[in-house]
C-alpha cells in the first residue's frame, strides 16, 4: 500500500497483484527417485489504466523502487496504446473496490510433512502397482503448492488469498511385446485438490486403488480392442472432467466469443445472441460455475481483478444462461458472466478462465443407469484429447472401458475412443447419475492466452450416458 | 550491472560455500519482454514482463535435490535467497532416497553466444503495428525482447546464451470467419518486411472469401504445407524420438525401432544447432554436437539420449535435453518445387496448418488433430474453394511411410511462438509434404 500511495501517475486506476509461491514436486519411477524439486518464487503485476486502456508491467524486483518503476512502465504501455484501445474500461465496476480474505481448507499442512514421509508413500505406491513382471513402469508423483496473493488498488481494494494445492498421480504401464497399455489413478494428474496432505494419505481406498490400477493395466494387455460402432456411451466422472472442460468450458469463454483468443486456441461456435436462448444440450444438462465448492481445485473468494466469486448456473435444464466472462468481457459483449478473470501467476494479466465448472447431479443411481442399457460402452479416465478451434468437432480417448450388455458390465475393452460434435453430443445426454456418482477432479494444465498461460481448473460430474455416439478403437 | 555479471558473481560467491563432497549446478532462465495482444485490429492487452529464475541443484554422493528461485539481476537481492536455498537443500539431501541414475557434472565445456537485435521500442509497438492493420479483422500477438539461458557448475563449466528476438504471430479473418495465419519473426525489425508479410496474408485472405466446401469423411490426397509439417514433427518430442520413451514402451517410434514398421526413404530428420536459434547446452551444461542425424532415409539412426537415460540403460549419451525433446529439428527437403505443389497435388486437399494434435494410439504412431486456417480443395491443379475444417486421424507410418510421395525442394523455418512460463526459442526447419492419402474422420 505504501508503494501505491506514493505513486503520482495521472492514471484512472492502479492495481498491484503480488504473489508468493512455494512448491515441491516429488516423483518416483519404479520406486526410484526421478524428481526432488522445490521452488520459491515471487513477483508482482502492476496494472495501470490510462484513459480507459490498461497497461501492465510485471516485475520480481519487489522493492519500492522496483514497483514504482514497473508502474511507470505500465503507464507508458497504456498511454502508447490508448489510440487503438479495444474498449474504454473506465466504468467503475471493471475493477471493483473489495476487501477480504480467503484460505484453502487444510487439515494436515504441507510444511508439516517430512520429505522422507512423502517419498516413502510414493515408493510404496510404486511397489503396489507392480502386480506382475509385465508391469514395465510404475510412477508416483506428489506436487504441493502454497500460494499467497495480495491485491491492492488505488480505489481501496485489499485482498489476501492463501491457497494450498495438492496434486497427486500414479500409474502403471504394462507391456507384452508390441502391446503397451497404461492405466492410472483417474487419468493423468487429475487428482488435484485444495487442502493438505490428507488429500492423499487420508484416502481410505488409496491402497485398493493402487492395486486396482496395477491389475487393470495388466488386464488391458489381453482385452479386446474397442469395436467401431454407434452406441450408448457412458462416461465416468474422470472422463466427464475433460468433456466438460473442452466442450462446455472453453466454448463459453466470452473472450473467445469476442475474438481475443482466435489467433491461439481459437474462437467458439457459440454466438453472443445464443445466451438466454440456445438449447446447449438435453433438459438433463445443468452446469454451474462454482468456485465455492470446498476443496475443489479452483475454489477462491475473489478473482484476480477483485470480483467476488459466486456460484452461477451457466446452463440450466439444457438452456444456455450465461458465459465465462470477466467484468471486462461482460462490458464489451453485453452478456452476463462470472468472476473468472484469472492469471496463471504474477507475470501474466488476467483472462477469462474456467474455475470449478461442474455438472450438477441427477437422480439416477449408478446400478439403475447401467441396468437400463441394452448395449453400450462405459469409459474411464482420459488418455487423448483433441478438439477444433471452434470447440465443435472433438475426439477423445480413454484408458479403460467395459462393454455393457443387457444391463451389465461385460468384457473389458482397450484403446477406447469416441468422437462427435459438441451440440450433437450434449443433446444426446439421456441419463445423469445421482449425487452418489458425483466426483470432482482437476488439472493444473489448462492452456490459453497470448502470452501463454496455464491455470488450475476443477470439474465435478456425475456419471452420464449419451445415446448414439461413435466409438472406436486403436491400431493404425 | 548486467544479468551476466550478476549470474557470474553469484556463482563465484556460491562455490566457496560448497562442501568438499558436494556437486552443484546453477542454471538461469530470464527475459525482458514486451507483449502486445490485439483483436479486431485494436489493442486488447499491452505490457512488459521482466523476470528471471535460477535452478540450484545440489548433489552429494548418490542424492540430489534442486530448487527454483527468483533471479532479479540485483546481487543484493539474489544472493541471500541463493545462500538460504543452499542451506535448505543441504539439510534435506540426506533424507532423500538414493538415486542410482544421478548424473554429476562432468566435462570442461564453456560457451558464450550473444545475439543482439534491433527491436521495436515498447512505445513504438502499437504505432508501428496497428496502422497497417486498419480495416482488417486481425488478431494476434507481438512478443519481443531479450531472452537469456545460462549455466554454471561446481567443476567450472559455464555457458551463457542471450538473444534479442521478436515474433509477430497473427491471424486475418474474413467476415465469414475464414482465416489465414501469418508470422513475422527475427532479430531485426524491418517495416518493409512487415508490410510485405502482411500483404502476402491479405492476398491469401482474398482466396478465402469463397463459400466453404464441405467434404465427406474419407481418405484424400493431401499437401501439408511446412507449418502443418512442423506440427507433426513436434509430436516426436512427446513420446517419439526420446530413448527413454522407447525403452519404456511409450514411444510412437517403437514399431520402427523394433523393425515392425518402416518409414519412407524420402524422410530424414536431424537436430541441427548451426543456426544459433537455441542454446547448444542443455540444463546440465552438456554441449550437443552441432548436428545429429535422427532418422536417415527412413531408418532410425539415433534417438535423443540424455545422460541420465544413458546411465540407466548403459548407453552413450548424445547430450540431449533431460526431456529428450527435439530442440532444433531440421527435416530434409525433397524434389518437388514449391511452385509445382498444386500441379503435383492435382486433386485433393491443400492443408496450410494443423491444430490441437494428440496421439490417438501412440504405440502405433496414430495422431489425431484438426485442419486450420487456409485449407483448400484443389481440382486438376487449381484451387476450387476453402474447406470446412476436418478432423484427421492418421498414422505417422502412413504419412511419413508408404503414402509419402514427395517433399518440397525448399524448406521453411517455422518459428516457435509459444510463451508458457518464458518465451520459447527456436523453431523447426521443414519442407512441405505431399501424400497420396490422409484419413479424415469427422
Amino acid at each position: 500500500m505504501r508503494t501505491l500511495d506514493s505513486l503520482t501517475l495521472p492514471a484512472d486506476w492502479v492495481g498491484i497483484r503480488l504473489m508468493q509461491e512455494r512448491s515441491s514436486q516429488r516423483s518416483l519411477r519404479n520406486g526410484l527417485p526421478e524428481t526432488n524439486r522445490r521452488s520459491r518464487l515471487e513477483g508482482a503485476m502492476v496494472e495501470v489504466m490510462v484513459n480507459g486502456q490498461m497497461g501492465y508491467a510485471a516485475t520480481n524486483h519487489l522493492t519500492v523502487e522496483g514497483l514504482r518503476s514497473a508502474a511507470q512502465r505500465a503507464f507508458d504501455h497504456a498511454q502508447a496504446a490508448v489510440r487503438w484501445r479495444i474498449h474504454d474500461f473506465r466504468a467503475s465496476h471493471i475493477r471493483p473496490t473489495v476487501m477480504g480474505i480467503y484460505q484453502s481448507p487444510v487439515e494436515q499442512p504441507l510444511d508439516a510433512i517430512a520429505p522422507r514421509e512423502i517419498n516413502d508413500v510414493l515408493a510404496r505406491i510404486c511397489h503396489g502397482l507392480k502386480v506382475s513382471d509385465k508391469i514395465v513402469q510404475t510412477v508416483a508423483t506428489a506436487s504441493l503448492h502454497e500460494v499467497d496473493t495480495w491485491l491492492v488498488s488505488s480505489s481501496g481494494s485489499q485482498i489476501h488469498q492463501r491457497f494450498s494445492f495438492v496434486a497427486t498421480h500414479f500409474g502403471a504401464t504394462a507391456q507384452d511385446g508390441a502391446i503397451v497399455q497404461t492405466r492410472s489413478h483417474n487419468g493423468p494428474r487429475s487428482q488435484c485438490y485444495q487442502g493438505g496432505w490428507e488429500r492423499l494419505q487420508g484416502s481410505d481406498d488409496l491402497w485398493a486403488s493402487v492395486h486396482r490400477v496395477g491389475e487393470q493395466a495388466l488386464e488391458l494387455l489381453t482385452a479386446e480392442d474397442c469395436p467401431e460402432l454407434t452406441t450408448t456411451l457412458v462416461l465416468a466422472p474422470d472422463q466427464m472432467m475433460l468433456q466438460i472442460h473442452e466442450s462446455i468450458g472453453h466454448p463459453l469463454e466470452l473472450d473467445r466469443i469476442l475474438g481475443d483468443e482466435r489467433n491461439y486456441a481459437g474462437g467458439s461456435f457459440v454466438q453472443p445472441e445464443d445466451f438466454g436462448s440456445l438449447r446447449y444440450g438435453s433438459e438433463l444438462l445443468n452446469v454451474t460455475f462454482d468456485p465455492t465448492v470446498e476443496a475443489e481445485f479452483a475454489s477462491y473468494a475473489f478473482d484476480d481483478t477483485g470480483v467476488v466469486a459466486d456460484r452461477e448456473y451457466l446452463i440450466r435444464n439444457g438452456r444456455l444462461e450465461r458465459g465465462l466472462g470477466s467484468h471486462e468481457s461482460q462490458a464489451r459483449l453485453g452478456v452476463p458472466g462470472v468472476a473468472c478473470a484469472r492469471a496463471t501467476s504474477w507475470d501474466r494479466p488476467p483472462l477469462d478462465r474456467m474455475a470449478n465448472l461442474n455438472i450438477e447431479p441427477g437422480d439416477t443411481p449408478f446400478a439403475v443407469l447401467i441396468g437400463s442399457i441394452e448395449d453400450g460402452v462405459y469409459m474411464e479416465a482420459n488418455q487423448s484429447w483433441s478438439i477444433d478451434d471452434q470447440r465443435y468437432k472433438f475426439q477423445f480417448g480413454c484408458e479403460y472401458a467395459k462393454r455393457i450388455r443387457r444391463g451389465k458390465f461385460a468384457e473389458t475393452l482397450r484403446n477406447p475412443n469416441y468422437r462427435a460434435t459438441t451440440p450433437q453430443f450434449w443433446h444426446s445426454l439421456v441419463q445423469v447419475g445421482d449425487r452418489d456418482t458425483w466426483q470432482a477432479f482437476g488439472t493444473p494444465y489448462c492452456g490459453k492466452g497470448e502470452p501463454n498461460q496455464i491455470i488450475r481448473v476443477g470439474h465435478g460430474s456425475p456419471v452420464c450416458a449419451f445415446a448414439n455416439i461413435e466409438v472406436f478403437g486403436g491400431a493404425a | 550491472m548486467t544479468w551476466e555479471t550478476t549470474f557470474n558473481q553469484l556463482m563465484d560467491a556460491l562455490l566457496p560455500q560448497l562442501h568438499e563432497d558436494e556437486g552443484m549446478q546453477l542454471s538461469l532462465t530470464g527475459e525482458a519482454s514486451q507483449f502486445t495482444r490485439f483483436n479486431r485490429a485494436k489493442v486488447r492487452q499491452t505490457g512488459s514482463v521482466t523476470k528471471g529464475s535460477m535452478v540450484l541443484s545440489l548433489m552429494r554422493r548418490d542424492r540430489t535435490i534442486s530448487e527454483t528461485l527468483t533471479f532479479t539481476g540485483d546481487k543484493g537481492l539474489d544472493w541471500p535467497r541463493l545462500l538460504k536455498s543452499l542451506h535448505a537443500l543441504r539439510a534435506e539431501l540426506d533424507h532423500l532416497p538414493s538415486d542410482p541414475y544421478l548424473v554429476l557434472p562432468s566435462g570442461t565445456a564453456t560457451s558464450r553466444e550473444v545475439y543482439s537485435g534491433a527491436l521495436l521500442s515498447p512505445e513504438a509497438v502499437a504505432p508501428t503495428l496497428m496502422p497497417l492493420l486498419e480495416g482488417l479483422d486481425a488478431a494476434g500477438l507481438y512478443a519481443g525482447g531479450r531472452c537469456v539461458r545460462a549455466y554454471a557448475d561446481s567443476i567450472g563449466q559455464r555457458h551463457w546464451f542471450e538473444t534479442e528476438t521478436f515474433t509477430l504471430d497473427y491471424s486475418l479473418f474474413t467476415a465469414a470467419g475464414q482465416a489465414v495465419k501469418g508470422t513475422y519473426a527475427g532479430r531485426h525489425w524491418d517495416d518493409t518486411a512487415y508490410a510485405s508479410t502482411l500483404d502476402a496474408s491479405k492476398t491469401l485472405l482474398g482466396r478465402m472469401a469463397q463459400a466453404r466446401k464441405s467434404l465427406a469423411r474419407g481418405q484424400y490426397r493431401t499437401y501439408l504445407a511446412p507449418a502443418a509439417v512442423a506440427e507433426l514433427v513436434g509430436m516426436l518430442s512427446w513420446g517419439g524420438i526420446g530413448e527413454s520413451s522407447i525403452r519404456r514402451g511409450g514411444s510412437a517410434l517403437g514399431p520402427l525401432h523394433r523393425g515392425d514398421r518402416t518409414l519412407s526413404s524420402k524422410f530424414s530428420l536431424l537436430e541441427d544447432f548451426s543456426q544459433g536459434q537455441v542454446p547448444r547446452f542443455n540444463p546440465q551444461g552438456e554441449l550437443a554436437e552441432l548436428t545429429l542425424p535422427l532418422i536417415d532415409a527412413g531408418h532410425l539412426r539415433n534417438t535423443l539420449v540424455s545422460t541420465r537415460t544413458a546411465k540407466e540403460y548403459d548407453l552413450a549419451s548424445n547430450w540431449a535435453d533431460p526431456s529428450e525433446a527435439l530442440r532444433s529439428p531440421v527435416m530434409s527437403p525433397g524434389d518437388l518445387p514449391t511452385a509445382d505443389v498444386l500441379t503435383a497435388l492435382d486433386t485433393g486437399l491443400y492443408v496450410s496448418n494443423l491444430h490441437y494434435l494428440n496421439w490417438s494410439d501412440r504405440p502405433n504412431g496414430r495422431i489425431t488433430g484438426m485442419t486450420r486456417y487456409a485449407c483448400f480443395w484443389v481440382e486438376n491443379g487449381a484451387i476450387v474453394a476453402p474447406i470446412e475444417n476436418l478432423r484427421f486421424d492418421e498414422s505417422l507410418y502412413t504419412f511419413w511411410g508408404d503414402a509419402l510421395l514427395d517433399l518440397t525442394q525448399e524448406t521453411m523455418f517455422v518459428p516457435e511462438v509459444g510463451s508458457y512460463e518464458y518465451r520459447h526459442l527456436g523453431g523447426s526447419q521443414v519442407p512441405g509434404l505431399l501424400v497420396d492419402r490422409f484419413a479424415y474422420t469427422l
